[in-house]
């Protein structure tokens, strides 16, 4: 990672665990989600809905507790559910109505959107904001809510580790053992390089696929519980970038380690070396503005190097 | 003497390590059909793709009718007159068009045709060149609705429009049947008099009898044979091919044990009468019939891909009547499908995770893959198929089609089956590794019912104890692998006994 080692002498401050832990925490979120979106990429398809379905996930922790005045464990519960169902939902548009993956998704994107809104009449959720009858809400975030996205474990310093990092390796980790490492996420990248082949040795396509989207559903609404902790409140603009930065981690993953096809280890190594990118930027004043730019360069970079490479790769296989 | 057409002197060509072609000298003279043989991995395909522009030589001259010849590019060997047709027929045609567009796409991409697309003129030119072919299709029927056999005519009748000097069919009847190919090679015959010289590739011995003036044999990115001396001496040529002597697969056939796969009144085709067949234990019996002779109806149903129409089917004396795939793999039914490239081969894999796929629950120690377990599994099936690689970590991709197809048959045979279907197990297979294969299911026959399906009679003759030959969903004929009657084989599957 030469990039690290440029930012370290070309912005004092940068090499410090803190800063360190500042990248990890801006790519966090982003992280999980582009988890998500691997394992959909894994069998072939495509999640366009998680940028809408970590959004919803915030606005729907917000309301549980703010509107409905439920507790936190309630309110993580309906998310997670809420995730998993919406994976369910996509998965069965593609699997049995046989709508191609990104309109489906597209689909949802929207629907999610849309329904996001309605029960707050259009408005970000905060406590103590006025509903619609007049009277005023009467639910908070609660401590151990708020402890999700704003906890910080003692490792070395004090305070050092916030806990979205420890949940974003968790999920890593456990994303990179189940694809690569067992028979199910075999089986997954058989169906995604060759899903007729795969149904012919007897593995069931259709619920490993479906599997893939609820387990991106899951981990949009994992990701979204976590902003929502971070933030306090129900924002509905805040999870505007997060769809395209999570892809673009996931797709730059790609290149990571000459693998050329989707996997965790990559993605994660992904949005770590845009997180690094944008900190070391901005520590180096460039302005914000220029910051998709840079972004989407990576991402083309990333794109040609795969693909150039991994057509060659199969160019020279057959004779 | 003829003129020489095309004469390429020192040819060599590698990728990487892997030196595939080295040093090519021929010539091929105007009305001159060429065979050229070779085993999978021989060279052929790279000698066909260095002539018709996709890859450059590394070394030697290419001259075209005297003129030095160095195409960059397909579009260029076309111009000068050296027109391919390839091998997976569905390169060669858009499927969404009909079919006069895709006759007349090779006009419509160059430049000398206007912005605008004439219909009527399109139709026009369509069909001279449809009846120069002798093609009795609707030219506005779209491609994606047509047969195999009509989409392979399209490609060759669109080369044709290129009035060719030198035109090369890399397989081009390895999906067409019996008339469907005499059709061909009327055309061939045609262009033959006509004074275009042509390169034919082929594996299929009746093709290599009818049509060649001269037969060149590869082997090893070398030429091995050449011979021009009629009558032409085939099993020469199978020689210089492989560089050993085909021992025909003398079968001594099998007494079967009890039976293991019965079928009582198993309707394979509306109105056929219906089928009742029994195979025993460590019996290998082939089926072989024409396209539509209830060949795939027959495999689809034994393996759950279709529901049984009527009649029963008992494996080890219980019901059997699945209902998808994975029904029949619980029952033991394993199947090898045919068209390995579809439905068998995962692209991205290496060997090992294409062979293992099937059963990687057997691989898995507590919730983790073991690849040490993958590992060993597979390296004792590249030891005794004798597939030719590096190790089991290749890529799928990098193997011949004779070494895929193996890796495809290995899958099935790291466990024990009752019963094995092998669709098609020889698709696009050199002669060496077909009996690498047909030596290895026979060895391997105990303790199963094995049935082959083939549409080659001589492929049946080399695999089977018992021959049942099907036409229009009907048995017409079985006979027992010993002193067969060819004839009144050929004759039952054609429907003429």
């Amino acid at each position: 990672m030469a990039l690290v080692v440029y930012f370290s002498l070309a912005a004092s401050g940068f090499a410090n665990p803190r800063s360190a832990v500042f990248v990890l925490q801006s790519v966090a979120i982003t992280g999980i989600l582009a988890l998500g979106v691997t394992t959909t990429l894994v069998v072939g398809g495509f999640d366009l809905s998680i940028g809408a379905v970590a959004t919803t996930s915030l606005m729907l922790a917000a309301y549980c507790m703010v509107v409905l005045e439920q507790p936190a464990y309630v309110a993580v519960a309906v998310c997670l559910l809420m995730g998993a169902f919406i994976g369910l939902i996509n998965g069965l548009l593609i699997v049995k109505f046989r709508i191609p993956d990104l309109l489906a998704t597209l689909g949802m994107m929207f629907l999610l959107i849309g329904l996001q809104r309605i029960p707050t009449q259009g408005n970000s959720i905060a406590t103590g904001m006025s509903l619609a009858d007049g009277s005023t809400a009467e639910g908070t975030f609660s401590a151990a809510f708020l402890w999700l996205g704003r906890h910080r474990f003692d490792l070395i310093l004090e305070r050092l580790i916030p806990v979205p990092v420890v949940v974003f390796v968790l999920i890593a980790v456990a994303i990179w053992l189940f694809l690569g490492f067992t028979r199910h996420g075999r089986l997954m990248y058989a169906i995604g390089s060759n899903e007729r082949a795969t149904a012919l040795v007897g593995a069931p396509v259709e619920r490993y696929k479906i599997a893939a989207y609820m387990i991106s559903g899951v981990t949009a609404s994992i990701g979204g519980i976590l902003l929502a902790a971070r933030l306090g409140r129900g924002d509905i603009a805040s999870g505007n970038n997060l769809l395209l930065d999570s892809v673009a981690a996931a797709l730059i993953g790609f290149a990571v380690l000459g693998a050329a096809r989707p996997n965790a280890f990559g993605t994660a190594m992904g949005a770590l070396f845009v997180g690094i990118l944008l900190q070391g930027m901005t520590m180096m004043n460039a302005p914000y503005y220029t910051q998709d730019f840079v972004k989407g360069a990576v991402l083309v970079v990333a794109l040609m190097f795969t693909f150039y490479l991994s057509s060659r790769r199969g160019q020279s296989g057959r004779h | 003497m003829q003129a020489s057409v095309l004469d390429i002197q020192g040819i060599h060509k590698s990728f990487g390590n892997n030196q595939v072609l080295r040093g090519i000298d021929m010539r091929i003279n105007a009305g001159e059909v060429v065979v050229l043989m070779g085993a999978n991995g021989a060279g052929k395909s790279t000698l066909v793709k260095v002539l018709s522009g996709y890859h450059a030589a590394d070394h030697g001259q290419m001259q075209l009718a005297g003129k030095p010849y160095s195409p960059r590019d397909a579009r260029e060997a076309i111009h000068q007159g050296v027109v391919t047709v390839h091998q997976s027929i569905d390169d060669g045609v858009i499927p969404d068009l009909d079919v006069a567009n895709n006759l007349m796409l090779d006009r419509l991409t160059s430049g000398a045709h206007g912005l605008w697309v004439s219909a009527k003129k399109l139709r026009q030119q369509a069909s001279e060149v449809a009846d120069a072919m002798g093609l009795d299709i609707d030219l506005n029927a779209r491609v994606a609705d047509l047969s195999v056999a009509d989409r392979q005519m399209i490609s060759i009748a669109r080369a044709m429009a290129h009035a060719p000097r030198l035109l090369i069919l890399d397989e081009p009847t390895s999906s067409l049947s019996a008339t469907e190919a005499e059709r061909l090679f009327t055309v061939i015959d045609r262009l033959r008099a006509q004074g275009v010289a042509i390169v034919y590739i082929s594996h299929r011995m009746s093709d290599i009898r009818r049509l060649a003036d001269r037969i060149i044999c590869l082997r090893d990115g070398q030429i091995s044979g050449v011979f021009d001396q009629a009558p032409l001496d085939l099993t020469a040529a199978v020689h210089a091919m492989l560089g050993q002597a085909i021992n025909n697969a003398d079968i001594e056939p099998a007494t079967p044990g009890a039976p293991i796969l019965t079928l009582h009144n198993v309707e394979l085709a509306k109105g056929a009468a219906p089928v009742s067949l029994s195979v025993g234990d460590g019996e290998v019996v082939a089926f072989t019939g024409l396209l539509g002779s209830g060949m795939s109806a027959l495999v689809e149903t034994l393996f759950g891909l279709r529901p049984l129409s009527s009649g029963t089917m008992q494996v080890d004396g219980q019901p059997y009547a699945p209902g998808n795939v994975r029904e029949a793999l619980a029952r033991g039914v394993f199947m090898s499908v045919k068209d390995r490239a579809t439905n068998g081969v995962i692209g991205d894999f290496n060997i090992a995770d294409n062979m293992t796929l099937p059963f990687l629950k057997a691989f898995t120690r507590g919730a983790f893959l073991s690849a040490r377990q993958q590992r060993a599994s597979t390296e004792q099936m590249i030891a005794q198929l004798g597939i030719v690689c590096q190790s089991h970590a290749d890529s799928i991709g990098t193997l011949s089609g004779g070494n895929q197809q193996k890796v495809m048959i290995g899958r099935w045979l790291q466990s024990p089956s009752r019963v094995l279907l092998l669709d098609e197990p020889f698709q696009g297979v050199d002669i060496g590794a077909r009996q690498d294969i047909g030596r290895h299911i026979r060895a391997t026959a105990k303790g199963r019912a094995t049935l082959v399906f083939v549409s080659e009679l001589d492929e049946a003759i080399e695999i089977a104890d018992r021959i049942i030959v099907l036409h229009e969903g009907a048995i017409a004929g079985e006979q027992s692998n010993r002193d067969i009657d060819l004839n009144a084989l050929v004759a039952q599957a054609s429907g003429k006994a």
